[in-house]
C-alpha cells in the first residue's frame, strides 16, 4: 500500500516536474494560428482590414476580435482560404477588390518630402529629402498608403500589365465570353 | 529504303500509351528547303525563349549588321537576340507576339537596307582547341535555344554540372507530330553539318556516343544520316517506331537508351543529353562559322495554305509575309504556331516567326475538330493513352474545379502536354488546355507567395527599424534630460499605418452607424492632418532610407 502511494507519488511529481520544465522551456513563441493565417494574407500591408498591418490583423484573426473577410487585396479567395483554415463558412468579402497595382511617382512633380518614404510599410521607396523619390515596383505592394501623405499629389496607382510573363491560360469553360463571371460552368461546359 | 532497314532495325516504343495520328506529312516531306528573301520589315520580340526576355542593346536610328546583338541576356536562363539582316532600327516598342495570349511584347523592328551585311565574325573549326567551357560560352553568345519548339536556353542544357557525368548525346529526329517535316529535310539536305554540331555537342559534354533516334517514317532521312556518318565510329544512327510522342524528350530517351529520367529530373541525371536536329546544325554554324542563330527553317502547312513548304526563314517576318510566299491562304479555321497537338493557335497572323517557331499550319475549318464538348464519362481512354503513365481524366476534374492542391498529387507537372489524351477522348474535350490552365494558376499563386514573403520580410524590418530608432531617441532624450532638465519633450511621430488603420476602423464604425440609424459622425475628418505634421518634422534628420 504504502509502496504503491511512495512510488505513484514519485513518478508523478517526477513527470509533473518534467512537464512544467517542458512548457516553459520549449514552449512555441508564436501563436502557430498567427502564423498560419498571416501565412494566407496577402501582405499587401494596406491596412485596409483596421488593423496596422497584415500580422496585426492575423493576430486579432486569433484571438477571434477581426472577422475574416475584411482583406479586400486578397479578395474573396482569401476570405475562403481563412475560412477553411478556422473551419467556418465563409463569409463574402467587405470593400472592393482591387486589380493589383503599383505606386508610380512623378518624378518631375516631386519635392523630395519624404513622407511617402515614411509611410510605406515595405520601404519600397527611395529618395533623400529634397530629393527626387521613386518607386522600386518589384517591392511595392500597392496599398496605395504612400496617396495621401504626398502634399503634391504626384503619386498615381498603375495597374500591372499582363505580359507573357505573368498571363494566365484562362479556364476553359469561362473563355469564349471573354471573362463573363455570370456564365456557369456547367452551362458554358455544354456549350464548349 | 530496304537496304537500311536491314541494317537499322527499328527500335519499339517503350514509353506507354502513344497515338497514331494521320500524319499529313506529305504535304511537305518532298519539298526542298527554300530560302524566303530578306523581308524589308522585321520585327525581332526580344524575348524568343524560355526565360527573361532579352534587354534591348540599340537605340531607334542604329545602323546594325548581321549577326549584331540588339537585345542583351539578363540573367541566367536568358539569351542574346540578335540583328536576323542588316539595316536600321526604326523602332523598339510593343508589338504583337506569336503567344496564345495574342499580347504584344517589348520588340525591335530593323527596316533591312538589303545588304545583308554580316557583322564580325569569329569562326572556329578548330573548336577541339577551345575549352567545353568556352563553347559553352559561345553558344550561348550565339543566342541558340532548342529549336524543337520548346526553346530552352542551350547552354545551359550543354552545362550538366560534374555532377552528372554524360556518356550518350542523343540527336533528336523523332518529329513524331503530324505535318512537320522541317527536321526531316534538314537531316536529308544537311546531315553532315548537324552531325558536325552533334561532335561539338559531345565534345563539350564529354560524351562518348552519338545516338541519332529518326522515326521509321523517314526513311529517306535514315539514309542520308547514315551515309553521313559512315566515317564516325563514335556515332549510331537508329530508327525508332513510329508513335507520338516519339519526338518527346524523355520518351525518345526511354525508347532508345532503356533508361527512364526519373519524375522531376533531367536526361542528365540518367547520363544523357538530348538536342533536337536543328539544334545541332545551329551550334555547327554557331561554332565553326561564328554565326548567331538568326534563322531556321519552319515547316508551313495545313489544308488552307495555298503552296505548303518548308522554308529558311529569318526571324522576324509577320507570318502573314511568310503565308504570302506560300502563296497565301483560304478558308482558314485555325492557325497554329507548333505542331497540331502540342503547338498553341495564334489570334493572327500579325506576329513574327521567332526561333521557336517549327511550324505554321494553317488549318481549314474542316480540319478543326468543330466537335462540342460533351461531359467526361470516364471511360479512361485517356489513361491508356498517356505516355507519361498519369491519370488525365482525373487530374481534368481537378483541375476544371481548381482543386489546385491536389491535381499536384497527380503530378500535374509531369504533364508534358502533348495532347495524346485530348487527341483519343470520345467526349472531344480540351484536357490539355485545363492543364495548362491548372499549371498557370498554380504558378501564379507561387508568384505571388514569393512577393508576399518577401514584402513581409521588408515590413519586419522596417518594424525593427522603427523600433530602434524609438528607442535611440528615448535614449538620446533620456540623456538630453539628465543633461539640462527644462528640455522640451520630443514629439512621437505616429506611424502612419496605424494612423491609417485607425481611419478604416473610424470608416468602418461610422458605415456601420449610418446602416443601423445611429448618428456617428461627429469625428468625420480631419485626423490625418496632424499625423503628416509630426513626420515633416522628423524629415529632415531621416536621410535615405536604403
Amino acid at each position: 500500500m504504502w509502496v504503491a502511494i511512495v512510488s505513484l507519488g514519485a513518478l508523478s511529481l517526477a513527470i509533473g516536474l518534467f512537464l512544467g520544465y517542458a512548457s516553459r522551456k520549449l514552449a512555441v513563441e508564436e501563436d502557430p494560428l498567427v502564423e498560419e493565417i498571416d501565412a494566407r494574407l496577402p501582405q499587401t500591408q494596406c491596412a485596409q482590414c483596421g488593423y496596422p498591418g497584415c500580422k496585426p490583423y492575423a493576430e486579432a484573426i486569433a484571438r477571434g476580435e477581426a472577422d475574416i473577410n475584411r482583406c479586400p487585396p486578397g479578395g474573396q479567395e482569401t476570405v475562403e482560404a481563412l475560412a477553411e483554415l478556422l473551419g467556418v463558412e465563409p463569409p463574402s468579402l467587405e470593400g472592393e477588390e482591387r486589380p493589383p497595382s503599383v505606386a508610380i511617382i512623378e518624378e518631375d512633380k516631386c519635392i523630395g518630402c519624404t513622407l511617402c518614404i515614411q509611410a510605406c510599410p515595405v520601404d519600397a521607396i527611395v529618395g533623400a529629402p529634397k530629393q527626387m523619390h521613386t518607386v522600386i515596383e518589384e517591392a511595392c505592394t500597392g496599398c496605395e498608403l504612400c496617396l495621401e501623405p504626398c502634399p503634391v499629389d504626384c503619386i498615381y496607382m498603375e495597374p500591372i500589365p499582363e505580359t507573357l510573363e505573368n498571363w494566365k491560360w484562362r479556364h476553359p469553360e469561362r473563355q469564349q465570353p471573354a471573362d463573363e463571371d455570370t456564365a456557369g460552368g456547367k452551362v458554358a461546359a455544354a456549350g464548349g | 529504303m530496304v537496304e537500311h532497314e536491314q541494317r537499322t532495325p527499328i527500335l519499339p516504343a517503350l514509353f506507354h500509351g502513344g497515338i497514331e495520328p494521320a500524319e499529313h506529312k506529305g504535304l511537305t516531306s518532298e519539298s526542298p528547303i527554300r530560302r524566303l528573301p530578306v523581308p524589308a520589315v522585321l520585327h525581332v520580340p526580344l524575348k524568343q525563349h524560355i526565360g527573361n526576355p532579352a534587354q534591348a542593346a540599340v537605340q531607334v536610328g542604329d545602323r546594325v549588321r548581321k549577326g549584331d546583338v540588339i537585345g542583351k541576356a539578363d540573367g541566367f536562363v536568358s539569351v542574346p537576340v540578335h540583328a536576323p539582316t542588316s539595316g536600321t532600327v526604326t523602332a523598339i516598342d510593343d508589338y504583337p507576339a506569336p503567344h496564345p495570349s495574342g499580347l504584344s511584347a517589348p520588340t525591335v523592328t530593323i527596316e533591312a537596307d538589303g545588304t545583308d551585311e554580316w557583322t564580325d565574325l569569329d569562326p572556329r573549326p578548330d573548336y577541339e582547341t577551345l575549352r567545353p567551357a568556352e563553347i559553352r560560352g559561345r553558344i550561348r553568345e550565339a543566342g541558340l535555344v532548342g529549336l524543337g519548339g520548346a526553346g530552352f536556353p542551350t547552354f545551359i542544357k550543354l552545362n550538366p554540372g560534374p555532377d552528372r557525368p554524360v556518356d550518350t548525346v542523343l540527336l533528336n529526329g523523332g518529329e513524331s507530330e503530324p505535318y512537320l517535316t522541317c527536321d526531316d529535310r534538314l537531316m536529308r539536305e544537311r546531315p553532315k553539318e548537324i552531325l558536325q554540331g552533334a561532335s561539338i555537342i559531345a565534345y563539350t559534354v564529354g560524351a562518348k556516343r552519338i545516338v541519332v533516334a529518326i522515326e521509321a517514317n523517314k526513311p529517306q532521312a535514315i539514309s542520308a544520316m547514315l551515309g553521313a556518318s559512315a566515317g564516325w565510329p563514335q556515332i549510331e544512327v537508329v530508327a525508332v517506331e513510329n508513335r507520338y510522342p516519339m519526338g518527346a524528350e524523355k520518351q525518345l530517351i526511354l525508347s532508345v537508351t532503356g533508361r527512364e529520367v526519373p519524375s522531376g529530373r533531367l536526361p542528365a541525371d540518367v547520363g544523357v543529353v538530348n538536342q533536337n536536329v536543328g539544334t545541332a546544325f545551329a551550334a555547327y554554324r554557331a561554332i565553326v562559322h561564328g554565326e548567331p542563330l538568326i534563322e531556321r527553317v519552319v515547316t508551313v502547312s495545313g489544308g488552307a495554305v495555298a503552296e505548303p513548304a518548308n522554308l529558311a526563314v529569318r526571324f522576324g517576318p509577320p507570318i502573314e509575309t511568310i503565308a504570302a510566299a506560300c502563296g497565301g491562304y483560304a478558308d482558314l479555321g485555325r492557325l497554329i504556331m507548333g505542331g497540331p497537338l502540342v503547338g498553341s493557335a495564334l489570334h493572327s497572323t500579325e506576329p513574327p516567326m521567332v526561333k521557336e517557331t517549327n511550324g505554321l499550319i494553317f488549318q481549314t475549318r474542316a480540319e478543326v475538330s468543330g466537335a462540342a464538348a460533351l461531359p467526361c464519362i470516364r471511360c479512361g481512354a485517356c489513361v491508356e493513352a498517356c505516355p507519361v503513365s498519369l491519370v488525365p481524366n482525373e487530374m481534368y476534374h481537378l483541375a476544371r474545379n481548381k482543386e489546385f492542391e491536389r491535381v499536384q498529387d497527380y503530378d500535374l507537372f509531369d504533364c508534358i502536354e502533348c495532347g495524346c489524351c485530348a487527341w483519343v477522348c470520345p467526349s472531344n474535350l480540351p484536357l490539355v488546355h485545363y492543364y495548362r490552365y491548372a499549371k498557370s494558376e498554380i504558378q501564379a499563386k507561387e508568384r505571388e507567395k514569393e512577393q508576399a514573403d518577401i514584402a513581409r520580410r521588408r515590413t519586419e524590418a522596417r518594424d525593427a527599424r522603427l523600433q530602434r530608432e524609438k528607442e535611440e531617441k528615448e535614449a538620446k532624450r533620456r540623456a538630453k534630460k539628465k543633461q539640462a532638465d527644462g528640455g522640451k519633450a520630443e514629439k512621437e511621430s505616429a506611424d502612419p499605418r496605424e494612423e491609417a488603420a485607425r481611419k478604416a476602423a473610424e470608416k468602418r464604425r461610422r458605415m456601420r452607424g449610418e446602416a443601423s440609424g445611429e448618428a456617428g459622425t461627429e469625428q468625420a475628418g480631419g485626423s490625418g492632418d496632424a499625423a503628416a505634421g509630426t513626420d515633416a518634422e522628423t524629415a529632415s534628420d531621416e536621410p535615405n532610407q536604403r
